[in-house]
């Protein structure tokens, strides 16, 4: 390029990221993350560690995902390969379960719930009880690499270390029985996934909650951009009351002209996103509402009423401002948005539960040996052969029977047994939560139909009598004797 | 090109085409586009120099180190021949006939004849064992020579026929009609004899002739019930199962030229724990005695 070109204002597209130091503020906004973040945390560290007692065949662990043997157990439900669409069914819930909470509450995930959050601000806190608050963070920031500064640093990142290696570690506790597995990681005789995935989980909490933070949510996330065709008029959402605060007053200099807002930059310096929440709603406020607790703080220093940054409708705004009474929070929360929300999300739940009760704890499969179709016997009769899976989701051993019915003198006998007698029932004990193989061989007599349909029946007797039936052909050959 | 057009938005020169108002900047790649760029080089030319890469007229460039599919076979192989090197060797020293049918060696035995028996005798018995004409049924309850383990042993070890091998299965029957043994009026009241005794045709004058002529010919080796006789071979001719058919044609050129099936003496070509694993193999398919 010859010509000097003109430049790109903010000098091209690439913007660096603003060092975010967020001060600490206290409220009842406050003290719902606090209480959200130990409820969560509590959920995340003990859940591997509870016990959930089901007999002396199945693993004890309230929550279990037993890639070895392919089951998953969630307290009083267990979770075969074949069911995995109940999984599907809960990933739908959360789905919808989103909308419904986005179109009532706003972005109460984002604010409160979401991982990437609750870990941030955990991060946040550490860092603030290391370098104290926000100014004296700002100051350390600046600051030549002294000693001080470097143990300091030093002193945070072992601190955010530790805790992403506590978060990794966490992790595999869902996969194995937790305290063997902590015995032997500890001893260094864990498997090799298991130090890989505390490794791969450290890293990304360590990077993603002390380096990245709101930057998943602005670039990351996919659930900012979608949430914008999912709120309304109608959603909650924090929201800068403008006509009660505008025009800005600075400091001391107030009187009748001017509104509330005190510009005192409380709200923008307790943000961890870093934005300004008077520039009205935005894609990157992730509803955390701690300028709503710092703005009210500042209110009742000044003596003014609070709620100037508050969660409210968009609609209720525009009534307020044009001088109605503000509306009840509750009021958003039922409105056919909501409710055909919370309709659709309780139907799949409800479906999902009504299917787990009514799921068949024994199941049968025949397959048909296809080479060779059918042998021919010495007495002219024709033997078939069936490979028959017997699937017992029970965990306790079951006493079954293998019925046949419907082909004129067939009988059938195991493979496995001694004596190849044959009869129409076979009894067998099938082992505890175990899919239960019998290569089961049939004879009948040779004349008959080429394909000749019958029935295999399976029932468990007592009084959680079943039965299962499974239709099956039996061939012989084109021309019979 | 003279005079590059500059994008006023951004300042960047174009490529110098457009389409309906849209053209294209000439950005320059983004770093780490390229960082990846040239790693991919790096890397491709110590490929190139580590493993087999450039085509040559015959051959390729064999790479530094040595690497072929055929090597890595080969250790694969190995490696896999060593882990079960333990179960190969208890399999080689068993006794088959004697080894508990429910014990997981046996398990081991069969699965590993599966494997075998495709490989050596599925050619002529067929991949489901179910042979052909002239090709045993092997899923069957009709045995030549027996059907408990150590007669499929033995018979797996010194094959039929086979010259040399002194062991080996050997029966003989006449060719009555060829060598001039019976006429061919005596060969087709044999035939009715034997269809009847099968319960393929109803008695008749021929059956009667045949009675006669059974008895003093076929009777030594099948027996005078026609049941045959497992310590020469000779099939039990009263059964459902034929060899080579059991319609008055093929009985008829049966007893005219004989018949001389032949199976290899796998013990000269198998090793010990193959013989024994199908062995296995076979006596589980359903007819084991």
């Amino acid at each position: 390029m010859n010509a000097p070109v003109p430049k790109l204002p903010g000098g091209g597209l690439y913007a660096r990221r603003k060092a975010i130091f967020p001060r600490a503020v206290d409220g009842f906004y406050r003290r719902l993350k606090w209480l959200v973040m130990a409820v969560t945390l509590t959920i995340y560290y003990a859940t591997p560690w509870l016990r959930w007692d089901r007999g002396a065949y199945a693993p004890n662990h309230a929550v279990l995902v037993d890639m070895a043997h392919r089951r998953f157990y969630f307290f009083a439900i267990e979770i075969w390969p074949h069911e995995f669409y109940y999984v599907a069914g809960l990933l739908v819930m959360a789905g919808v379960g989103l909308f419904l909470v986005t179109s009532t509450v706003g972005r109460a995930w984002c604010g409160y719930a979401c991982p990437q959050t609750v870990w941030t601000d955990l991060y946040v806190h550490i860092e603030r009880a290391i370098d104290g608050d926000r100014n004296s963070q700002f100051r350390l920031n600046n600051a030549p690499w002294t000693l001080a500064k470097i143990s300091r640093r030093v002193l945070k990142h072992s601190a955010w270390l530790l805790v992403a290696v506590l978060t990794g570690g966490a992790w595999i506790f869902y996969f194995a029985d937790a305290p063997t597995l902590a015995r032997d990681l500890f001893a260094g005789h864990a498997a090799l996934i298991a130090y890989a995935t505390i490794a791969i989980l450290t890293a990304t909490t360590y990077v993603l909650g002390g380096f990245m933070r709101e930057q998943v949510c602005l670039y990351m996330c996919p659930w900012p951009r979608i949430q914008g065709a999912m709120l309304d008029e109608r959603s909650l959402i924090v929201t800068y009351k403008d006509w009660r605060g505008e025009p800005r007053s600075h400091g001391t200099k107030r009187s009748e002209s001017v509104g509330d807002c005190i510009d005192c930059q409380a709200c923008v310096q307790v943000c961890p996103v870093g934005i300004d929440i008077r520039d009205g709603a935005q894609f990157a406020c992730i509803t955390c509402a701690l300028c709503i607790d710092a703005c009210d703080e500042m209110m009742t220093k000044v003596g003014r009423p609070r709620g100037l940054i508050d969660y409210a409708t968009l609609e209720d705004c525009k009534a307020e401002a044009a001088g109605a009474e503000p509306v009840p929070v509750r009021r958003t929360l039922l409105r056919p948005r909501t409710l055909a929300y919370f309709a659709v999300w309780a139907g799949i739940g409800a479906a999902m539960m009504f299917t787990l009760q009514a799921r068949t704890h024994l199941d049968l499969s025949v397959a048909h040996d296809r080479n060779p179709l059918w042998v021919r016997l010495s007495d002219g009769s024709i033997r078939n052969a069936y490979t028959i899976k017997i699937r017992n989701m029970e965990s306790r051993p079951r006493a079954v029977r293998l019925e046949m019915a419907g082909l004129p003198g067939g009988v059938m006998w195991d493979s496995a047994s001694d004596s190849d007698a044959g009869a129409t029932a076979i009894d067998i004990e099938v082992a505890p939560d175990q899919v239960d193989e019998h290569r089961i061989y049939v004879r009948a007599q040779g004349g008959g139909d080429e394909a000749a349909p019958f029935t295999f029946t399976l029932s468990a007797n007592g009084k959680d009598h079943l039965l299962v039936r499974k239709a099956a052909r039996f061939d012989r050959p084109e021309i019979s004797r | 090109m003279t005079d590059p057009k500059i994008d006023e938005a951004t300042g960047v020169s174009t490529m110098g085409h457009e389409w309906d108002g849209i053209e294209e900047l000439d950005n320059p790649m983004p770093r780490w586009w390229l960082w990846t760029f040239y790693a991919c080089i790096v890397f491709a030319i110590g490929y190139c120099v580590a493993y087999p890469a450039i085509p040559l007229l015959h051959s390729s460039t064999k790479g530094m180190l040595g690497w072929t599919s055929h090597n890595q076979l080969a250790a694969e192989t190995a490696k896999a021949e060593i882990a079960r090197a333990s179960t190969t060797a208890a399999l080689a020293k068993v006794d088959i006939a004697t080894l508990d049918p429910h014990s997981p060696l046996m398990q081991s035995a069969i699965e590993g004849g599966r494997a075998a028996f495709k490989i050596n005798c599925a050619p002529c018995h067929g991949s489901g064992a179910a042979g052909s004409k002239g090709y045993p049924n092997l899923n069957d309850d009709d045995w030549l020579w027996g059907g408990d383990r150590a007669t499929i042993h033995q018979t797996l070890l010194h094959g039929i026929r086979q010259p040399g091998d002194d062991a080996t299965r050997m029966s003989q029957m006449p060719s009555f009609g060829r060598d001039g043994i019976l006429t061919a009026e005596q060969i087709q009241d044999a035939v009715s004899f034997v269809r009847v005794v099968s319960h393929q045709e109803r008695s008749s004058a021929s059956s009667a002739r045949g009675t006669v002529l059974f008895a003093a010919n076929c009777a030594p080796c099948h027996g005078a019930d026609a049941t045959g006789n497992r310590q020469v071979g000779a099939p039990n001719l009263t059964d459902a199962i034929w060899l080579y058919g059991g319609d008055r044609e093929t009985l008829t050129a049966t007893l005219t030229n004989a018949r001389y099936g032949v199976m290899p003496a796998w013990g000269a070509k198998l090793n010990p724990a193959t013989i024994n694993m199908l062995t296995a193999y076979v006596h589980s398919l359903g007819g084991g005695e």
